[in-house]
């Protein structure tokens, strides 16, 4: 039997400094897209209330708190990220296991807006683009989920695949922005 | 151009794919006639003017969406979800 070395997302690409700003990868050990059934998303809700504390996102918005979170991923799909899945909503939303298919970063520090400005084809300040609130937009030509998760932080996911890109972009996004301070 | 997704806001071209006329939203009947089926399938006025065509939100939220533009003026008169076109709560 080969020995194979389990390896995460963004293994060997991070974190990354530059300035003040750090983008770090963060490690949920389960991500499970749930999609509530016809007719059933407050029962979905409820349920997720019940097994993780927090209810079913709206569109453009994120429920939870680091370790446990729902994130809208786009028209009638939540990503629910934590440390188990959600099994008891099986009978209200189709489950589909998604962990290790994303990588999951956050970038955090001043600047973070001027960094994500530079990326994103979206208003993303803080006046307009709140603690809770959450995108799916693009990262230069790659799709993504941008979720605010501080006064000076974003959760960023991409595609697993898109990792070593995304990180590149990023990374010189915030040594141009740094350079500038 | 910038068209208003209904779920995401307002939203640069970039993050749409573009689909076609949106006649793919009224399929006839498997027993229409074959006017109906040439029609629905090969037939587009292709005019200048006023178009509703079914436009993909591919980088954003994954809805389709029914777009209704002048492709003259450029402007953008409308657009809804796809999936309410289909049920009847939009037009
Ligand atoms: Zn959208």
């Amino acid at each position: 039997m080969a020995e194979l070395i389990a390896k995460t997302p963004a293994e060997g690409l991070l974190p990354v400094t530059a300035g003040t700003m750090t983008l770090t990868e963060i490690l949920p050990a389960c991500v499970t897209s749930v999609a509530p059934f016809k007719g059933q998303e407050k029962a979905a809700s409820a349920a997720l209330k019940a097994a993780c504390g927090m209810t079913m996102p709206g569109p453009n918005r994120a429920t939870g708190k680091d370790g446990a979170r729902a994130v809208w991923m786009g028209q009638g799909q939540v990503f629910v990220l934590g440390p188990d899945a959600p099994a008891d909503l099986s009978q209200y939303a189709a489950l589909t296991d998604q962990s290790d298919g994303w990588v999951v970063m956050r970038l955090h520090g001043t600047g973070a807006e001027d960094v994500l400005a530079r990326l994103a084809p979206i208003d993303l300040r803080a006046t307009v683009f709140k603690r809770g609130h959450t995108a799916r937009t693009t990262l230069l030509h790659m799709m993504m989920s941008v979720t605010r998760s501080g006064a000076n932080s974003f959760d960023i996911m991409v595609m697993r695949s898109f990792a070593v890109t995304a990180v590149h972009d990023l990374t010189i996004a915030m040594k141009s922005v740094a350079a500038r301070e | 151009m910038r068209l208003k997704c209904p779920l995401c806001g307002e939203r640069d071209r970039r993050e749409f794919y573009y689909v076609g006329d949106a006649i793919a939203l009224d399929r006839p009947t498997p027993d229409a006639g074959d006017v109906a089926w040439d029609d629905y399938i090969h037939n587009r006025d292709n005019l200048a003017g006023v178009t509703r065509d079914l436009w993909y939100h591919e980088s954003g939220c994954s809805a389709w969406l029914v777009v209704t533009r002048n492709t003259v003026t450029h402007e953008v008169l409308s657009t809804a979800l796809a999936s309410d076109v289909k049920r009847g709560a939009a037009k």
